[in-house]
């Protein structure tokens, strides 16, 4: 490893254009929705510019020196990821267009290959709707059913309730490893080791986790693990799906049609070696460049100081956040990330971050695509502010001088 | 901050006093619709009798904007004949949607929508029990 300056907040923010840019009759921009979609570096802005100026061609076809150039840089992106990931072999890294299409792969192939009527998938009650509506429809078309892990009131698994289900015939449990709404970040390794203990694979939803903390799948053993580029400064429309090899190998296809295939006759066809089986037709290439090179600063940067930075300022938001009369934080784990619902007596989600935007803050109000878990909570909506390596105590002190005023605002009766 | 020109005072009025709301038993609601983007959950009833709209009752768990919407068209149509309703529901959603302006006269306390249309993502919260209740009125003819 090579030495790296300790985390700057101030000068990492620099890097990103967008964030200098003002909004709402020239408001300075206050980006608190990376939960959603961070914004983009200017390594990964003009990697982009470069890719279409000097390689743009079709990758593993074509033998001219663009399609090569290409070929070779795309590929380098999965040893890459591989790498930022801790696989120890790229070819357990398969391109999608995001973590939803990663996990719809794994429901649509692995699970119809694997479930039985009987068997059980066991969800948590905080999933993302995501790992939830791909296998409502896996269970619909082999019969198996869905169980879900509770969550308590502080908005932490249930253990208990966890073992309990294990009990079952389990195949398979699907997990977020960090929650977009509670922030929450759950015990996968131990899940992931009771859930082998009893015979089960394991999914982890890693859509938050990945781009806030180190991980190693390979110490975490977890089976499967789906993540998107475009919530760790990548562009949109590309993502991850992480399979150990064997499973992979075992798996049908997914999609089919061109590069999936090794050969095709009018009856019937044959399959590429792994990753390509799950890689149909001309795949997200400037995307997956995008996510390389998005790679690539993360592992220039001191990414513990980041973390801690980012820890920071979650317990910083929290603390000013209940300076606000009537707010309720929703999700209070012991182990969290900088995703931060909360909602205000009196005040509409919709209205807080209608109010927010006319300050240039950018925040998210609605279910968050976790309606059961929203629902749970008894709310049909939450506003949140999600953090990013980018942001500073000023954004949350903006933030939270903008919710007194709508608090102030909505308080007075007409 | 140019709230005046959304969050205008009667609008807040509606919002923390809505007209003809009413609690709606589950199963009970002719029409029952929630906005998949955001949440917002409208039920709506609706009583017609002799080619009159009779009677109107919304229970609204959403935003101000769709609260004060629901109230302020409730407010507007119950006692007028069902064509004029209809009819006021098309044009009301049509200007929402960037089409004809209808007048401050002819929109009363509805004028303060007007508004939102600079919005475009507040446009269904506004639109919403206008939907529900031309859903209702299409029960009720069939």
């Amino acid at each position: 490893m090579t030495s790296v300056l300790p985390f700057d907040a101030e000068a990492f923010r620099a890097r990103f254009p967008i964030l200098g840019q003002p909004v709402r009759d020239g408001k300075p921009l206050v980006y608190l929705d990376s939960a959603a979609t961070t914004q983009k570096p200017v390594e990964v802005l003009d990697n982009q510019r470069d890719y279409y100026t000097t390689m743009n061609a079709n990758v593993h076809r074509g033998i001219h020196r663009l399609a090569e150039l290409a070929t070779e840089h795309y590929e380098n992106a999965r040893v890459k990821v591989a790498r930022f990931i801790g696989a120890p072999d790229p070819r357990s890294i398969v391109f999608t267009r995001g973590t939803t299409e990663a996990i719809n792969l794994v429901a649509q192939s692995w699970g119809r290959a694997h479930l039985t009527p009987g068997d059980t998938v066991v969800l948590t009650a905080m999933e993302h709707h995501s790992n939830i509506v791909p296998w409502q429809l896996v269970a619909a078309t082999t019969g198996a059913k869905l169980a879900y892990i509770p969550f308590t009131p502080e908005g932490e698994l249930d253990l208990a309730a966890f073992e309990r289900l294990m009990q079952g015939p389990v195949k398979l449990v699907a997990l977020t490893h960090m929650s977009n709404v509670l922030g929450t970040i759950n015990p996968v390794e131990s899940i992931i080791a009771a859930a082998h203990r009893a015979g089960a694979v394991v999914l982890v939803d890693g859509a938050q986790s990945v781009p806030f903390m180190p991980i190693d799948v390979a110490a975490m053993d977890c089976d499967f693990l789906a993540f998107s580029g475009h919530k760790m400064m990548a562009p949109t429309g590309i993502g991850v799906l992480y399979a150990k090899p064997a499973l992979l190998e075992a798996m049908p296809p997914f999609l089919g049609g061109g590069e999936m295939i090794s050969k095709v006759t009018l009856e019937s066809s044959t399959w590429a070696e792994i990753p390509h089986k799950f890689e149909a037709g001309t795949p997200n290439i400037a995307g997956t460049i995008g996510l390389g090179a998005a790679i690539d600063v993360y592992e220039a940067m001191d990414r513990d100081g980041a973390r801690r930075h980012e820890e920071a300022l979650t317990a910083y938001a929290i603390e000013r956040l209940m300076e606000v009369d009537g707010l309720i934080l929703r999700g209070r784990a012991a182990r969290r990330g900088g995703a931060v619902s909360f909602s205000i007596a009196g005040v509409h989600p919709h209205d807080i971050a209608h109010f927010v935007d006319q300050d240039g803050i950018a925040v998210r109000a609605g279910h968050m695509c976790a309606q059961p878990l929203i629902r749970q909570l008894g709310e049909t909506a939450l506003t949140r502010a999600s953090l990013y390596f980018y942001n500073t105590r000023a954004d949350i002190d903006a933030l939270v001088a903008s919710l007194l005023r709508v608090k102030r605002f909505f308080d007075r009766a007409p | 901050m140019h709230l005046d020109e959304i969050y205008q005072e009667i609008i807040l009025d509606h919002y923390k006093h809505p007209r003809h709301f009413g609690k709606i038993p589950d199963g009970q609601a002719m029409v029952d619709e929630e906005n998949p983007t955001c949440g917002d959950h409208i039920k709506l009833n609706a009583a017609v009798a002799d080619g009159t709209l009779l009677d109107v009752v919304v229970e609204c768990a959403g935003c101000a904007i769709c609260t004060a919407s629901s109230s302020m068209m409730a407010e507007k149509v119950i006692g007028r004949p069902v064509a004029e309703v209809r009819d006021l529901i098309a044009r009301f959603n049509g200007m929402m949607r960037g089409g004809a302006e209808l007048s401050d006269d002819e929109l009363g306390d509805l004028t303060a929508l007007k508004g939102v249309r600079k919005y475009p993502l507040r446009i269904k919260c506004c639109t919403m029990a206008w939907h529900g209740l031309d859903a209702a009125l299409n029960q009720l003819k069939a």
